[in-house]
């Protein structure tokens, strides 16, 4: 009879739908929340590492020695090291560092929130590979287009505003798309250090609930729409930038 | 979301430094000043703790190293199939392969990890004819569930890398095999798979880099791994940097060694010139 009763529960618990509802018995509402938060956290560090990346690209091309080194041993570590690992060291070591500054300038210790530290975080580690995928993507432009610039008088910045970066967007694209994913896929990690994103609040939810498998299921499924949504963009952006472009094969 | 992309991201051979770049006067420098940063680190932090720790740490990196080898290899048995059916598969057995490798690849790792251990972990009990089989010592613990999800996320990838591969196979040595009267079996087993395993293995040792950087998440399930030694550590004398940096350290030297490894096989391939 028990054991009757524990099956009949297992059952009921895998197609409880109204546990998804969106008002306050359901926990469908703090669900949505933390796919929002993770995609705040996604757009924020992906811009981040992007701004990262075409920085670390241009040291790494045209820098000085020692720039390039640093810029070397930036990357190298960051692709290196998993990223469960960097995480938790830029969570501590970031918000430690900013509230040790803040001390020394006579500023009290700020309480910062975990969706700037996830920022930050994220941003850091994608900096890394957008670093290595811009720099392939420029060493792809012809160096004519460059120099044809140069030789126009344009000024660095205007070459790199004309010509650089939108001649090697084309190359660009598939990696910096791929990074995307990535980024979706990494703001999972956060859970780790407690911030309440979308994979740490369907935990919770599963374990208030002890329905584990359905919202971790709504939870993937929330995840897979993203991709496959972002993955129609991606298709629309690189048919758009290959415009002109001979096909290959 | 192409494969080549994927491949550039991860840590290769080219990415090792060379030897012979070392002596140049900036960086004596730099290398100076690092050195200095790391004497730093020892005198200034505390590292009493590490001579206690040192053999769990030790068995916390086999059991890495174990978590590594074992996903990778049942991943790549799995990724063959799921790529031949993708290339030459009936429509069905290819649809659920793209299903299947869709899904891997367009969700978290961590969220899949604890669906299984904490999902069908919590299902898994709940029917007898499972607690009374003699699986149940094993599906008790957590590291079948870290291998499976781990094992599953390799195949999805690699699977994608060995679709690329079969596909890329030219259309002429497997009809020169079939010409020599070559069953489809001994075609797969002397020419397709060879030819295609060796222009997936540049992508493979990249994917193997990124498989690694995936083996601490089983620690969230209490798979007791060195980044699960590293957390004791840490809870243990209450610090927060030391073990941390020493975690990083340790994690450079496994992807170094595994990166070093590769490119030695590798050259041990012979390739004959494109």
């Amino acid at each position: 009879m028990q054991k009757e009763h524990e099956v009949a529960m297992a059952a009921d618990s895998i197609i409880n739908w109204s546990l998804l509802s969106l008002s306050a018995p359901g926990w469908g509402g703090v669900l949505l929340q933390g796919f929002l938060h993770s995609i705040q956290i996604a757009v924020g560090g992906y811009a981040l590492g992007l701004l990262l990346g075409v920085g670390g690209a241009f040291g790494k091309l045209y820098g000085g020695p020692v720039t390039r080194d640093l810029l070397e041993c930036y990357t190298t570590i960051v692709r290196a090291v998993p990223e469960l690992v960097l995480i938790l060291l830029l969570y501590y070591a970031g918000t430690d560092l900013l509230n040790q500054l803040l001390g020394a300038v006579g500023l009290g210790a700020v309480d910062i929130s975990g969706l700037m530290a996830g920022i930050f975080v994220i941003g850091v580690v994608q900096g890394a590979y957008s670093t290595e995928v811009l720099r392939g993507a420029i060493k792809a432009v012809p160096a004519g287009q460059i120099e044809a610039a140069r030789a126009y008088g344009m000024s660095p910045g205007k070459v790199l505003r004309r010509v650089t970066l939108p001649a090697m967007l084309p190359y660009a694209i598939p990696g910096l798309a791929n990074l995307w994913l990535i980024a979706t896929k990494d703001t999972a990690l956060l859970a780790v250090v407690g911030f309440s994103e979308l994979t740490l609040v369907t935990r919770q939810a599963a374990g208030a609930t002890k329905a584990y498998l359905l919202f971790f299921c709504a939870a993937g499924a929330l995840y897979l729409t993203l991709t496959l949504v972002s993955n129609i963009f991606i298709g629309a952006l690189e048919r758009h930038a290959r415009r002109g472009f001979v096909e290959q094969r | 979301m192409t494969n080549e992309t994927t491949h550039a991201l991860a840590f290769t051979p080219e990415d090792l430094p060379k030897g012979e770049n070392f002596l140049k006067p900036h960086r004596i420098v730099l290398i100076l000043f690092a050195a200095g940063l790391i004497v730093a680190i020892g005198v200034l932090m505390r590292w009493d703790w590490l001579p206690r720790y040192l053999p769990r740490l030790g068995w916390g990196i086999l059991v890495s190293m174990m978590m590594l080898f074992t996903t990778s290899i049942l991943g790549f048995l799995l990724a063959v199939p799921l790529g031949l059916v993708q290339v030459t598969g009936p429509w069905y057995l290819k649809g659920l392969a793209k299903i299947f490798c869709t899904v891997i690849r367009g969700t978290p790792l961590l969220l899949q990890l604890w669906l299984l251990y904490y999902g069908l972990g919590s299902l898994f009990p709940q029917f007898p004819a499972i607690r009374h089989s003699f699986l149940w010592p094993y599906l008790r613990e957590a590291w079948p569930y870290g291998v499976a999800a781990l094992t599953i996320s390799f195949a999805a990838y690699e699977g994608e890398v060995m679709r690329g591969a079969f596909a890329g196979v030219p259309a002429g040595e497997l009809e020169a095999a079939r010409a020599y009267g070559m069953s489809r079996w001994s075609m797969f087993r002397r020419i397709w798979l060879p030819r295609a395993v060796h222009r997936a293995l540049p992508t493979l040792n990249g994917e193997t880099v990124l498989q690694l950087k995936s083996t601490p998440l089983v620690a969230t399930i209490t798979v007791v791994d060195v980044y699960a030694v590293i957390s004791k550590v840490r809870q243990e004398t209450y610090l927060t940097y030391e073990p941390l940096l020493l975690l990083a350290l340790i994690y450079l030297c496994l992807t170094g060694i595994l990166v070093v490894a590769f490119r030695y096989f590798e050259n041990r391939i012979p390739t004959r010139g494109a």
